[in-house]
């Protein structure tokens, strides 16, 4: 067990190395200059270059990256060039409502999904199990932002009863404000999320429920609902914590858009505008955070199964 | 973007063999949401096609008649430029579906390449999964929008940005296909005679891959056509001279409150489109894959 | 192991804020805040490192200036008291008004004005004017500093006094002293609100409180000159980069000033009575459609005027900012409006006129070249700009390529002087404020292609007359002189000029006391 963590956790180096050279080859080789957006209108080729100097641009790419690699095993991420922070420092500042909105998300989708899924599975073929794949399909098919747009006209804007933007923190202000802010941008961000969830949890109960022991179980008379907690629901649980593993990714790029929706100021904001900015070390910075994310949580993912899945052993 | 892997699992028993046998693919259309799925889709496809040749300039700029409703200027109303809404919408279903189809053609031509290399190359199994894992690690909305406005926002540019993301999923689908069918009995035999690899992944490995990665096409197809309105949202779609359902939507979206209709039509066709393209998805997958349709009955 | 490592630092910042927060919430009395919408998120604090105009509205926040500009565009006194000129126009002497003070306590002196001039005349384009005149700066006592000039100069107080980037902010001496290449890191001034640097939040939040110590003049406020007189005790920005998710935040009263809402979003709001949506910029922007006069077709003066002749700026202003309350033809180069505004050939463009533009085009035998556009896509106005630009040439008989990019990529782009197949360009399009261009000596109507703005016009006459502007002393040798270079820019076609436009502001009612001006300042303004 030991040993397949440490394999697992050595496993993550080559790739954030694959992460690390493929962003940082993608910045530097792409047109736009950030020297050139620091220095306006009035600047000559000569203030450009001298900006460039100064920001260290002007090195040979080879050791810009070394540079940086050096930068990132001594933990530090670099600094913005517009605002001269930390780039760790902007992340700490913003971690809060992206991790709190993702949260909110899984709880929520989960809270909804499993339950239709395990529905429709039981009630397979029938116009329950017909409207919530329906509703998944549809699920898929709206664009987040015209669904939040949706949902502000309707319950801020005319029902009145949420705010339209914005993000309060439940640590500082309270669970009452923290609830009412962030349950907008959790709805909108759950419908895809729910879609998904669902149709897998139907898939995988479905299955479930044609294995021996489920037919055993229900010939020895006991209860549908028995069946379903004790047996169904807890062998499809493999497949669900998959998908809400490979969820993450697509939750990530979800909160980029419900962030400008929401006003959030969150982690997804942070990275579209530093990509409008061209400001290469937060990009750089967030997306290997990103991805370093991604990778821990599909590690603990994992390492989850051997405890819903007895057969799985290392 | 995930939904297809979520289907890796599933999609990855092989086949017996008779994939090959086209009765599979009548029976799929004679699948009821195959059916009318596809109907839908014809529907779509023949708008797009033919649609363009009947409708006004969709880029002919009419300021002064600007962000009139539905039926005061055209069928669909007019946008913020003048433009007419309904033969932009009737265009864009041209581009949406290129670049639906497209993404997912491109996709799963690289992946199935990577994937049978990866799954029958042992030496290049850990580097090309290395590589993929990396790829896959970095969420598709950060990297298309990082690549689209680092490289010039051109058609083919947001297919490229789509498109990477995509192909480690298929990769890895591919791969897991090739490393159960390595182990059937009757490739065993085949390789142990001596049979030549090529002829071994054409005549084994390939037919088994078909009916999940046409599965995987359609989600693909479908979540490229959302990936590239996400994208127009955020600035960093289409250029706004070729018009696509999601740029129409994000050069709208300022005036949402003030003249929905812009946003409503094209989002419309998008949902219906996707919704068409993942119901002949769901019911492929029900058809082709036959344990998960041995559940269906 | 360096994740680990990089993780463990984030989880202990990641808890220390909310911690710091949450002090800082309990203090909270009750106090008045105004809470808006700024124009753009404050990415960078130093506004002579960057021209960006959301780093010049922070530094009114928290600088003073020596002299600013008045509601009739004239320079006024502002930290300064009193001032000579000698008889012969060359030397200068400037007294600082008294209690003058920064933020940290310590008082402004001639030498905190001497180190912030010269680090502002290395970065700005009419403070490099000003210092190729200048033969001495110093301070001759603390609150005294001389100016002696090689030569006269007719601009100095329009200099020091300008309203726009890059203003000459005042810092301390030790801020001023960096590198005007490098980024100050220390924020200090002497203006009538205190940055709070711990609660920056960039991307997101920007939070001022009033400067207690601030000594404002005794005359009503005028534009930026006059007292400064502060009625709230603090002031947050919040950056929304939803336009539609600001409005309603307004709406909604989370919100109490937005300062630059999408036109087409005021009638949205003014059918709100809460809220008043007016324009409260007096000059607005000009819209500039800019030639590469380097490259082919529009290397020739002829092809330039050609193409001004097709584009009609109605439609420019109509599809980029819709409701004709927001905006208005103007031909002059100046402002219409202003001192210097007037007609002089101007008719090139006046017309509008499609067939004249064809017969035009066809008399220079253009051959056919294309024409490569850059499309800023992530700014709705210039994006509408080009969009029009491309079907007005296209019909004209030019052929045309939009290319589409961000605005990042089009300001390095813009810069390259490269054949177009190398990364070169022929058009982009972009506005100045009007305060920016109130004169012959904005760097947008240079005729110097060594100096000058990108797309390097170049045409002697013109900079003979910017050159003898600089110098002249009367007020009708200005405007003299000022017709004469707009009619050199006509005539060679140097840009097209889209026309004038103005973007509102919109508030809600419990804000009072707006100033107008081309900048948007917060003192005066009360919330109830």
């Amino acid at each position: 067990m030991l040993t397949y963590v440490l394999k697992r956790v050595l496993m993550t180096i080559p790739v954030m190395v694959v992460v690390a050279l493929f962003v940082f080859l993608l910045l530097r080789l792409a047109p736009g200059d950030p020297a050139a957006v620091i220095a306006g209108d009035y600047a000559t080729a000569e203030d450009v270059q001298r900006i460039r100097e100064q920001l260290g641009l002007s090195q040979p790419i080879i050791v810009q990256f070394f540079n940086w690699s050096l930068q990132l095993m001594q933990g530090d991420l670099g600094t913005s060039i517009f605002s001269n922070k930390p780039v760790t420092e902007l992340i700490a500042q913003r971690i809060e409502p992206t991790m709190l909105l993702a949260l909110t998300t899984i709880l929520f989708s989960i809270l909804v999904a499993v339950p239709l899924g395990t529905i429709a599975a039981f009630r397979a073929g029938s116009w329950v199990d017909r409207s919530v794949m329906l509703f998944s399909v549809g699920g898929f098919s709206v664009p987040v932002f015209v669904l939040g747009y949706i949902l502000i006209y309707v319950f801020s804007l005319n029902l009145r009863i949420l705010p339209v933007q914005g993000y309060r923190s439940p640590f500082e202000d309270g669970l009452g404000p923290f609830l009412a802010h962030i349950t907008l941008p959790t709805v909108t961000l759950s419908v895809i999320f729910i879609a998904l969830i669902a149709r897998m949890t139907r898939a995988s109960v479905i299955e479930v429920l044609e294995e021996d022991y489920i037919r055993t179980a229900r010939a020895k008379g006991q209860s549908e609902f028995k069946v379903l907690m004790r047996h169904a629901l807890r062998n499809a649980a493999v497949p669900i914590v998959t998908v809400v593993g490979i969820g993450i990714a697509l939750l990530i790029g979800g909160v980029v858009v419900t962030e400008s929706v929401y006003n959030i100021p969150g982690l997804g904001r942070l990275v579209l505008d530093a990509v409008l900015a061209r400001d290469y070390p937060i990009i750089q910075g967030l997306i290997l955070f990103f991805s370093f994310l991604y990778i821990l949580l599909n590690l603990l993912i994992d390492l989850t199964y051997t405890f819903l899945d007895p057969r799985i052993r290392y | 973007m995930a939904e297809q892997s979520a289907h890796d699992t599933a999609a990855a028993t092989p086949m017996p063999k008779g994939i090959k046998d086209p009765s599979v693919f009548q029976l799929a259309l004679r699948n009821k949401s195959v059916f009318w799925g596809s109907i839908l889709l014809a529907l779509i496809v023949v708008i797009a096609a033919i649609g363009p040749f009947l409708t006004l300039d969709p880029v002919a700029l009419n300021p002064m008649n600007r962000l009139k409703a539905p039926g005061e200027a055209g069928l669909f109303g007019t946008d913020q430029l003048g433009r007419d809404v309904f033969s932009r919408v009737v265009n864009g279903a041209r581009v949406s579906l290129i670049v639906g189809l497209a993404v997912a053609a491109v996709a799963v031509a690289i992946g199935l390449f990577l994937g049978l290399i990866a799954g029958y190359i042992r030496v290049m199994d850990a580097l090309i999964m290395r590589v993929m894992d990396g790829l896959m690690s970095i969420p598709a909305i950060l990297l298309a929008i990082a690549m689209i406005s680092l490289s010039g926002a051109t058609l083919a540019t947001v297919v490229i940005a789509i498109v990477i993301p995509e192909i480690p999923r298929v990769v890895r689908l591919v791969r897991s296909v090739v490393l159960t069918v390595r182990e059937e009995p009757y490739v065993e035999a085949a390789i142990s005679v001596g049979t030549p690899v090529p002829l071994i992944m054409s005549r084994h490995v390939l037919p088994n891959t078909i009916a999940p990665l046409i599965v995987q096409a359609t989600y693909i197809c479908g979540s490229a056509m959302l990936t590239e309105a996400i994208l127009g949202f955020l600035g960093a779609g289409i250029p706004p001279e070729i018009p696509s359902w999601g740029n129409i939507m994000s050069e709208g979206r300022t005036f949402f409150q003030l003249t929905p209709w812009i946003i409503f039509f094209p989002g419309i066709c998008l949902a219906v489109t996707v919704l068409a393209v993942n119901i002949v998805g769901d019911g492929l997958r029900d058809t082709l894959d036959p344990r998960i349709a041995r559940n269906m009955r | 192991m360096t994740q680990l490592r990089f993780g463990r630092q984030l989880m202990a910042a990641a808890i220390a804020i909310p911690l710091a927060f949450g002090a800082m919430a309990k203090e909270a009395v009750a106090e008045t805040v105004l809470n808006v919408i700024p124009h753009a998120d404050l990415k960078n604090l130093d506004p002579i490192w960057t021209t960006a105009y959301i780093s010049r509205n922070h530094g009114y926040m928290i600088y003073d200036t020596l002299f600013a500009m008045d509601e009739n565009f004239k320079p006024q006194p502002q930290m300064v008291d009193t001032w000579t000129t000698s008889d012969d126009g060359l030397t200068w002497t400037f007294v600082l008004r008294d209690g003058l003070m920064f933020h940290d306590g310590a008082p402004v002196t001639g030498e905190d004005v001497v180190a912030s001039l010269t680090r502002w005349g290395a970065r700005d384009g009419m403070g490099q004017q000003l210092f190729k005149n200048i033969a001495s700066l110093e301070a001759s006592d603390a609150k005294t500093v001389v100016m002696t000039l090689a030569n006269p100069y007719g601009l100095v107080l329009e200099s020091i006094g300008k309203i726009s980037s890059n203003v000459p902010f005042i810092m301390p001496k030790r801020v001023a002293e960096t590198d005007p290449f490098e980024q100050i890191t220390d924020y200090t001034g002497s203006g009538p609100f205190v940055f709070q640097a711990d609660e920056w939040v960039p991307g997101n939040t920007v939070v001022y409180t009033k400067f207690d110590g601030y000594v404002p003049r005794d005359e009503p406020p005028s534009a930026a000159a006059g007292g400064k007189v502060v009625k709230v005790d603090k002031v947050i920005w919040q950056y929304f980069p939803d336009n539609t998710t600001a409005m309603n935040a307004l709406m909604a009263g989370e919100i109490d000033f937005f300062e630059q809402p999408a036109p087409d979003l005021a009638p949205i709001m003014a059918a709100n009575p809460d809220i008043t949506v007016e324009v409260n910029d007096p000059l607005g922007n000009i819209g500039f459609a800019r030639f590469n006069h380097l490259l082919p077709p529009f290397d020739d003066a002829d092809v330039r005027r050609a193409a001004l002749m097709a584009m009609k700026q109605e439609d420019y202003l109509a599809a980029a900012i819709g409701d004709p309350q927001f905006w208005k033809t103007c031909y002059s180069v100046y402002p219409c409006g202003t001192p210097l505004a007037n007609d002089a050939g101007s008719d090139v463009m006046a017309t509008g006129d499609i067939d004249a533009a064809k017969a035009a085009l066809a008399a220079t035998g253009y051959d056919g070249t294309e024409v490569v556009i850059m499309q800023p896509t992530d700014i709705p106005v210039l994006s509408a700009f080009s969009l029009v630009t491309a079907e007005k040439l296209r019909n004209a008989g030019f052929a045309v390529k939009l290319e589409a990019m961000d605005w990042a990529t089009l300001t390095s782009r813009r810069a390259l002087r490269d054949p177009v197949g190398e990364g070169g360009w022929n058009m982009f399009h972009t506005w100045w404020i009007g305060a920016d261009v109130i004169d012959p000596m904005a760097i947008a109507f240079s005729g110097n292609p060594d100096a000058g703005w990108f797309g390097w016009a170049e045409d002697s006459a013109l900079e003979d007359a910017r050159a003898a502007f600089a110098t002249a002393g009367t007020a009708e040798e200005k405007l003299e002189l000022a017709t004469t270079a707009q009619d050199r820019l006509w005539s060679i076609g140097a840009s097209g000029q889209l026309g004038q436009f103005f973007v509102p502001v919109a508030y809600r009612n419990n804000v009072e006391g707006l100033i107008k001006s081309p900048v948007q300042f917060f003192w005066n303004i009360s919330v109830e």
